[in-house]
This record gives structure tokens, sequence and C-alpha cells, in this order.
């Protein structure tokens, strides 16, 4: 911890906050772990006394962002990740609050291993953790986990991680289920069959590097037949990771019919596209894979109108081990905790977004979604804020990400703008120098 | 007496990756220098000594028997010292990763590396980690480009000249490392090239390599001037990919009348293995209009030129 709770004064800044739609010049003041008041001309007269002042001109000032899905490794995979190194990278990235996926070893589908992640997390972790549950026993896709005790053990939602759950009726009865415990299902919507032995999107850029390709269709046809099982039921669903155009228009049906359907999309499908995988390079290969820019642009659009509501950074640690190895070998994922945020101001720059909504998928809609207290500046609020400097210039070096693993698909990136100081429950976690 | 070389041509780069990265100069000089080695390999004495001290290893991760005899004959018949590894007895069925091997061998001091590997990329991930010379030997169902050299060595030879001649390329597109190399050489240098496979051996956006897509053997056959034949993997023939070998042979399998649709003079090539009966009828594989067996004596020859011209590019050359 850098400081003690002493209250601070964010000066002189510009203060968004996504969940107000409010955007304005002004000062925020924190106490107690809580936002008291964020208005024009607080000024350093109008603080309690021993109050930090720290002057933001030039900079913003957002709630915390809430990572809705980061695949943190602990427990069982302790050398790619922890509690402690994933809320450093994330502290770094301005974010407040982790959401893990329960694809850990052993699998988070019991009571006490949610217990286990939870205190672990409470006493190693310098952010705020919170865990998704599986939502069938060991993600095996065959019978539905313990739902109702799993969400009073502190489940923010319920999902088999990377994998889908194949079998429709399963989908069907955990769907139906979960709506009496007002459980939100998390999906990750690819038909293993149709991926089959690809590793990239289907096209002519995987047939020039002689790669097998996976069709969009694996992600849409999957995520029609949950969206058909969700106007049966009539619950809460999530699709995790949404990345081509037939999805979104299978999406926007959905939502248009008033179904309780919400997405994400990760960063890096918003910020890249499979001309990037160029001579194989695995920090590109991820679960779905990155699309065409087509693809990219319209994710990017309905992000932009507010079909897409959130945004993760799929943070996901792999080890040279699994990553230097030929591409159709390799392991999936990339690590993006930490380039999140400015993987996501490059778009406002770029102009594909603006600011209001890239913050507001970030933070508030995920903490509507996941009925977190976060995600606004509210006075009464948990003080989980960040300063972002939207112009700063840096360059993204592996050797200076805090996560343990090195698989950034920004390597070397020209990045503008990141956080320069995280708060978390009042306390500042990270500064930049 | 060796023939003394005319050509001192010197390959652009220091590996051999795939044809997608020569230009139409790399191409055109690499054939007229296998043209010279062709002469040579018809002579008694058959060795030179430009490769001598040098170290070739051949290192195949699948099995082979032309591409690998072709290239250690290439090598000695260069003079070079020529090592031999098979996935049997190497050290990756231990679980070695193929980095690992990479830099064992390095440290060995080998001048070129000729690999075979299963993976698509994985002959180029070779080459980032390693301070020799690699070619390759076919990596996935990405390049095979000494295999496409050797092809439009033998169409040269035959034709006098590649331009114009149109070529189709029948069979297993989706899986062919060899149809991926082809095209985009034959392409280059200026042929019109279509394919004709069944649409579920078809690789999306072929389209786009510029060339013609058919499914049909007689509308991709008709005024062909050479009807190139690629294997079908046994594991694909029975329901996954086509239905059955029988069908398979009928709708796509040459034989003479399928042939009769091409030019009179139209030529025959199949990069080898043969699945006789299945793809290629033995009557149209063994018959007068038949390159097959040229095709393996260009092997050797382009191989050479390959491995000549990348060792004009090694230190101390």
């Amino acid at each position: 911890m850098l400081s003690d709770r002493r209250p601070i004064l964010l000066a002189n800044a510009r203060i968004v906050d996504p969940s107000r739609d409010l955007d304005f010049p002004g000062d925020l003041l924190i106490a107690d772990g809580v936002i008291r008041e964020a208005k024009r001309g607080i000024g350093a007269a109008g603080v309690p006394e021993g109050t930090e002042v720290v002057d933001c001109r030039g900079k913003i000032v957002a709630p915390g962002l809430i990572d809705m899905r980061a695949f943190v490794g602990e427990p069982g995979a302790e050398h790619r990740e922890t509690m402690a190194s994933a809320s450093q990278a994330a502290a770094a990235g301005g974010v407040t609050t982790i959401i893990c996926q329960p694809d850990t070893s052993p699998t988070i589908d019991d009571p006490t291993i949610v217990d286990f992640v939870l205190r672990r997390a409470r006493d190693t972790a310098i952010v705020h953790v919170q865990t998704m549950a599986a939502l069938t026993k060991g993600l095996k896709g065959e019978e539905m986990s313990e739902l109702g005790l799993l969400k009073a053990a502190g489940a923010v939602a319920f999902t088999d991680g990377l994998k889908s759950v194949t079998n429709a009726q399963v989908m069907r009865r955990a769907l139906t289920y979960a709506r009496d415990f007002d459980a939100l299902i998390v999906h990750h919507t690819e038909d293993p069959d149709l991926v089959g032995e690809g590793v990239m999107n289907a096209g002519e850029f995987a047939t020039r590097l002689g790669l097998s390709g996976v069709p969009s269709a694996a992600e849409t046809i999957m995520l029609e037949r949950d969206l058909r099982l969700v106007s049966l039921t009539e619950s809460r669903y999530h699709a995790a990771s949404v990345t081509c155009l037939g999805s979104l228009e299978v999406l926007r049906r959905a939502k248009d019919a008033g179904l309780a359907v919400t997405a994400s999309a990760s960063i890096n499908h918003l910020a890249l596209n499979e001309i990037d995988v160029g001579p194989y390079r695995t920090f590109f290969k991820l679960s779905p894979p990155l699309r065409s820019e087509d693809d990219r642009r319209t994710l990017t659009a309905a992000l932009d109108e507010g079909l897409i509501d959130v945004v993760m950074s799929d943070h996901n640690p792999q080890d040279v081990e699994v990553k230097r190895l030929p591409f159709a070998e390799a392991a999936a994922g990339a690590i993006g905790i930490e380039t999140m945020l400015p993987a996501g101001l490059r778009l406002v720059h770029n102009g594909e977004l603006k600011l209001l909504t890239l913050l507001k998928a970030m933070s508030t809609r995920p903490a509507e979604l996941l009925g977190l207290a976060g995600g606004t500046l509210r006075p009464g609020a948990p003080a989980d804020v960040v300063v972002i400097d939207p112009d700063v210039p840096w360059l993204v070096d592996p050797e200076q990400l805090k996560s343990k693993c090195r698989n950034t698909p920004f390597d070397e990136a020209r990045m503008q703008g990141r956080a320069t100081r995280t708060i978390v429950a009042g306390r500042t976690v990270y500064e930049s120098l | 007496m060796n023939i003394a070389h005319k050509s001192s041509f010197v390959l652009s780069q220091r590996h051999l990756l795939g044809i997608a990265g020569l230009s139409h100069a790399d191409i055109v000089g690499l054939l007229d220098l296998a043209g010279e080695f062709v002469e040579l390999n018809r002579q008694i004495e058959k060795k030179t000594a430009s490769l001598r001290g040098r170290t070739l290893i051949n290192m195949f991760f699948e099995a082979s028997t032309r591409t690998q005899a072709s290239f250690e004959l290439a090598g000695k018949r260069l003079g070079a010292d020529v090592m031999n590894m098979s996935v049997s007895s190497s050290s990756i069925r231990k679980g070695e990763t193929l980095i690992d091997t990479a830099i064992t061998l390095n440290a060995m001091h080998p001048d070129i590396i000729v690999m075979r590997h299963h993976a698509s990329g994985s002959v180029e991930l070779l080459s980032q980690k390693v301070d020799c010379s690699v070619i390759n030997a076919g990596d996935g169902q990405h390049e095979h480009p000494t295999q496409a050299l050797l092809d439009a060595l033998t169409i040269r030879r035959r034709k006098g000249s590649i331009e114009g001649l149109t070529v189709a390329i029948c069979g297993d597109i989706l899986h062919s490392r060899v149809a991926r190399s082809n095209i985009i050489l034959l392409n280059t240098l200026g042929a019109r090239v279509r394919v004709v496979a069944p649409s579920t051996l078809l690789p999306q956006g072929i389209e786009r390599f510029g060339v013609e897509v058919t499914r049909d053997m007689r509308e991709g056959l008709s005024g062909a001037d050479i009807v190139m034949m690629l294997r079908l993997q046994r594991e694909r023939m029975n329901g996954s990919f086509v239905p059955s070998v029988q069908e398979y042979f009928h709708y796509f399998g040459l034989d003479q009348k399928k042939l009769s649709y091409a030019k009179p003079d139209a030529l025959v090539m199949h990069p080898g293995p043969m699945n006789r009966g299945v793809e290629i009828d033995s009557i149209v594989a063994d018959g007068a209009q038949s390159l097959i067996r040229e095709q393996v004596e260009m092997g050797v020859a382009v191989r050479m030129a390959v491995l000549e011209a990348l060792s004009r590019n090694l230190p101390n050359a």
C-alpha cells in the first residue's frame, strides 16, 4: 500500500461518471473509503484537515474499472498468475475489481472453494477480487453446480469459463434453475465440433498460413441456441465474448425482443484483427479467434451504440512453455488486464468510441450486471477510483508489466494514455512515476 | 569433369521458407541454376565441391521417402556432410519441444537445416531460433517450396515456358501445402491456374489466390496444358471429407476419359506418393503423358540449386 487512508482531494480534474452520464470539470473528495462529493470547485479550502490534495489538471477522474473476465490461475496454476500478481497488474491498469473465472484447479464449483478464493484475495490482492463459479460441476457440461449455495458463498455469476455447454437440455435446466436465484449465467459460445481443429479465424489469411480455420458460425450458432433457450426460460444471460457480425445480429434480435440478455467484447477483439497474427505470432492466438477487420469495426460500432454492454480484458496468462510452439500447438490466450484501458483509449483517440461509452462498458455496466457497489462516482459509493492521463505517450514493454506472464499482443505497442493513480476503497494502490 | 557453372545466382535471403517470399527473379534464378544441375546429374561424375566442409541436417518430423532422399543426395553431390534425423529416433518423442531440439542442433554448428514438420509455421519458428540457413521441406498445410520449384522446372523443360500455360491443380487443395506453393509460384510466372476439387476439400478464400475454382473435372481440365493431381490422405476418404473412395474416384480420379478433356498434349503430374485408383488411374500414371518420374529427377536438381544458392549467402562463402 502506497499510502494510508487519509482523505484525498482529486482537484481540477475532468470528472467522468458514466453511471450518471456526467462529464464535467471539477474536484472529487474521498474520505473514509467512500466518495464524499464530486462537484465543481470544492477547492483545498473546503476539505478536512490532513487531506492529500492531488492536482489532476489535464487528467480524467473516473470510477475504477471492473474487469469482468480474467483468468487468474490461483488456485492451481500459481506459476502463471496469482491473486497478488494479477491485482498488481490490475492496479497498474486502473482496474479496481477483478472478476475471476472458475476454470482453476480445483475448479471453483464448490462453496468452500469460493470461500477460499475470496479469503485468499482478501489476504493477498491489492484490488477487489470477485469470482464467478462453475455453471456445471467440474466444467463438464453435464450436471449443474450448486447455483444457490455458490451464490450465497459470494459467486457473482456462473460460467464454464472457456467451455461451452453443448448439451441444450443441461443449459436449459441451468437457465431455468438460475432464474429462481436471480443468478446471471455467463456463457462462452463456441460449438466445439465446428471449432474442430481450427486455430484462427477461417478465411483467406488462415488459408495462406495453412492453418485450420474457426468459422464465425461456430460462435453464432451456439449464441443463437442460447438465446432461444433464454426466451423459453426468461433468465438472465450474458454472452461472455462476442466477436463477429453474425453474433451481433442475433444479439440485437434478442435485445429487441426484450430478453434479459447482455454481452461482453474483449479488448483484443475491439482493437486487433486476424491480420495481426502475421507470421504465426502465438500471442495473437485467442479463443474465440481474432476476426476480420469488418467484424472488428462492427463490434466497435456495436459497443458505441450500446449493443455490447461490457468490455473485458480476457486476461489469460500463458507462459513461454505453452506459447513458444508452432501456432497450432500453442495455448490460446493473452494477458490484458494492465493494457485494457490504454488499448481502449486508442479507440477513443481514433474516433471510434466516445470516452464515456468506453468507461461505462468497463465500470458501470459490469457493476450493474454483477450487483457490485462500484462503477459510479455517486456520493456514498465505495472510493474505487482511477485517475487517467488520456494523452501521455508510452511504449508497452512486456518486462515492465506486472503480470507473471509476458504474452501480451500489445508487445511494444505505442500507446497514448494510461492510469496514473488507482484508488481502491480510499487507498491509493498504484501511482505512476 | 565438372561442368563450370555459368549462373552465379545468389538467393536474396538466408532461408527458403516458402514461395510466398520469393520474387520473380528469385524463382527464375533458382530454376536456371537447377537446369544446370540436371545436366550434371546425368553424368557419371556427379560431385562438385561447392558445399565442401558444410554440414547439412535433414530433420524430418513427418515420414518422407522422396523428399528426404532427394535432399540427402543433393547435399552429398555438392560435397556437404549430410546428417539425417527422423522422428522415430529423435528426442521429440521424449517430449522435447521443437525449439529445444533446434537449440541443441544449432550448438553443433550446422550450415543448413532442412526441415519437414506437421505444423504450419514450424519451419519459420525454427528459423528464428538458429544461426544457420533453414529450408522448408514441407510445413503442415502451409508451403512446400522445393516441390513447387521442381514442378516448375519439369514444366519449363517440357513446355519451354510457363507463362500463358493453363494448369489445373486437382484434388485435396484444403490440406495441401503443395497446392499453396504451386499456386503462388505458377501465378508469379504467369500461368493461368485452376483448382478442381469437391467443396469440402477447398479452403475458404482460395478464390482470392488468383485462381479459377471449379468442382467439375471436365470444366477444370478443358484446355489445360498441365494436370496436376494431389494425394488424398487415407483418413480423409471415408465419410469425413468425401463419402468414399469409389465416389471420389468417380468424380475426381484422373482416368483416360477425364484426361481427354485436357489438351491432347497435356502433361500429367503428381507430387507423390500416389494412391493408385484413388486420385489417379495406373494407366494414366504410367502413360506417355505422365511426368511423374521426371519430377523426381528434377527434385534432386532443384534441391541442389537451392542448397547452392543459399550457401553462397553463408558466412565465409
